[in-house]
């Protein structure tokens, strides 16, 4: 399911080299008319096969940041970058970048679960028809395992022509992972992603997230401080557009080094 | 350097004032137990089982303040999920109260062995020893813990090179000791009691040193537990 990124992109994505850096941001910054400096010269290598999360208040930039690395942004009106966002050795923020082979590259998850009003077989196998498979066989085993990949197939496998607007918010959004990862992604973004589920469905995605690690760079943004301590392995913490400090999610929330990142992680004024 | 400081107040008012009252309780909890290791020395250098007595009756109060700041702490892990400074405030909370009871005890073991010192007949000679040892064991305490309400890096740094001295000078008395035994074997129940004391006296100086290393936890974040006072000097210079 290779598809290079630009003319120069020759390189299949999965299992080949041995770079702990999946991607790598260079003095990146960003702008557009509401808010001109909604990034500022944000450099930060994120580690291969590692949780990130990305944490701060909010508009500190860390939803904008998450979605520089699928170009989600080029949504925006007049958006404006300079700096690099290097993805397997390449600038996808170049002009050349196929965005849609990016984002097959790159998956992304929202807030709210966004299922496609079909079954639940059609919302996986959905993006596996437009990158040209076609067979009914290749298709359910490549359904199934994106499903047992984000831990919903024993809960679906009967409920496969079912619509997928009948299942519980939990299980939606763990669809919606399976629609991302059926696409074999190598790089998961997480937009807030169990903010409006409740306890048990988050700690299920939790879970999840630490399973998915093994094999895939996740990058999170929450607002819970809790949720990113848990999961990830790594923190950075925006403020103002800026990365204010970037570590071990362990020194952290133990011993960040810096005063503003202290005071927001145990809910100081500033 | 991000030393801790819970100068700057939290968004939620009532979180700091939980923090602060269980820091004040620590406190009063190491001020009852420096009066009751002192009240304990006086005893034995004084004979004064009555004294004693109170030494010891001091301890329920201290094993209460241990289980009530112990339950606050419980309830502002759970409750509040306190991270980076606020986190190692209250692991270092316990471990501080858990060292203080302990040295409450030895002014318990102190007190008794006040009392059979008076029924025994306490000697001058070791008197001495185990007032020069207690004075400074006591000015160790007491730096220890103002540099924990003053979160006093340097302060428990000299703490922990003090307790190298305190045991050298235990040592010593307990040289002493053996060779007064030696001379004056008539004098061995009395002088097994000094004994004794001068061993908790020791004992109160490595608890006054792990407060310290708390402080040090505490402040800058670093474990300074079990590694030599020279290593610990140079960490934190």
């Amino acid at each position: 399911m290779f598809e290079p990124l630009n003319e120069t992109d020759v390189r299949p994505h999965v299992g080949e080299g041995d770079s702990m850096v999946a991607v790598s941001v260079r003095h990146l910054s960003l702008g557009y008319r509401d808010n001109p400096k909604a990034l500022k010269d944000i450099s930060v290598d994120i580690p291969e096969r590692a949780v990130t999360a990305i944490i701060g208040a909010s508009g500190c930039g860390k939803s904008t940041l998450l979605r520089c690395m699928n170009r989600m942004n080029d949504l925006i009106d007049g958006v404006q970058y300079s700096g690099e966002v290097m993805l397997d050795g390449l600038n996808i923020l170049s002009p050349g970048t196929n965005v849609t082979a990016l984002r097959r590259r790159v998956g992304m998850v929202f807030q709210r679960p966004n299922p496609f009003p079909k079954t639940v077989f059609e919302n996986v196998a959905y993006g596996l028809k437009l990158s040209g498979v076609t067979s009914t066989r290749e298709l359910e085993e490549q359904v199934e395992q994106a499903l047992r990949a984000a831990a919903l197939w024993d809960e679906v496998k009967d409920r496969l022509d079912d619509s997928a607007l009948k299942l519980s918010q939990g299980q939606q959004q763990r669809l919606v992972i399976a629609r991302a990862l059926a696409l074999e992604p190598q790089v998961l973004l997480l937009d807030e992603p169990a903010s409006s589920l409740d306890p048990t469905s988050t700690f299920r995605i939790e879970e999840l997230i630490y399973e998915l690690k093994q094999s895939h760079t996740i990058i999170i943004v929450t607002h819970n401080m809790q949720q990113a301590a848990r999961v990830s392995d790594c923190t950075a913490f925006m403020h103002g557009g800026q990365l204010v400090e970037f570590g071990q999610t362990e020194t952290i929330f133990t011993f960040p080094v810096k005063r503003e990142t202290e005071d927001y992680i145990t809910g100081r004024y500033g | 350097m991000n030393d801790y400081s819970n100068q700057r107040g939290h968004i939620s008012a009532q979180f700091s004032r939980e923090l602060e009252g269980v820091q004040g309780e620590l406190l009063n909890m190491g001020g009852l137990v420096e009066s009751q290791i002192e009240k304990a020395v006086d005893a034995t250098l004084e004979g004064d089982s009555l004294l004693a007595e109170e030494a010891i009756g001091l301890d329920t109060e201290v094993n209460a303040l241990e289980r009530s700041i112990d339950e606050q702490c419980a309830r502002i892990l759970a409750l509040r999920q306190p991270a980076a400074g606020d986190l190692r405030l209250v692991l270092a909370v316990i471990k501080v109260t858990t060292d203080l009871e302990r040295i409450g005890d030895e002014a318990v073991k102190i007190g008794r062995q006040a009392i059979l010192l008076s029924e025994r007949g306490a000697h001058d000679e070791t008197g001495i020893k185990v007032r020069s040892i207690a004075m400074r064991v006591n000015t160790m305490l007491k730096a220890a813990l103002d540099s924990f309400a003053r979160l006093h890096v340097e302060g428990a740094l000299s703490v922990i090179l003090t307790d190298d001295d305190i045991d050298e000078a235990y040592l010593d008395a307990r040289e002493w000791l053996v060779e007064f035994i030696e001379d004056q074997p008539e004098t061995l129940r009395a002088s097994m009691s000094y004994l004794w004391i001068l061993k908790s006296l020791e004992r109160v100086g490595d608890h006054a040193t792990n407060i310290a290393e708390q402080v040090i936890y505490l402040s800058r974040g670093l474990d300074v537990r079990h590694l030599d006072s020279a290593k610990v000097r140079d960490l934190v210079s």
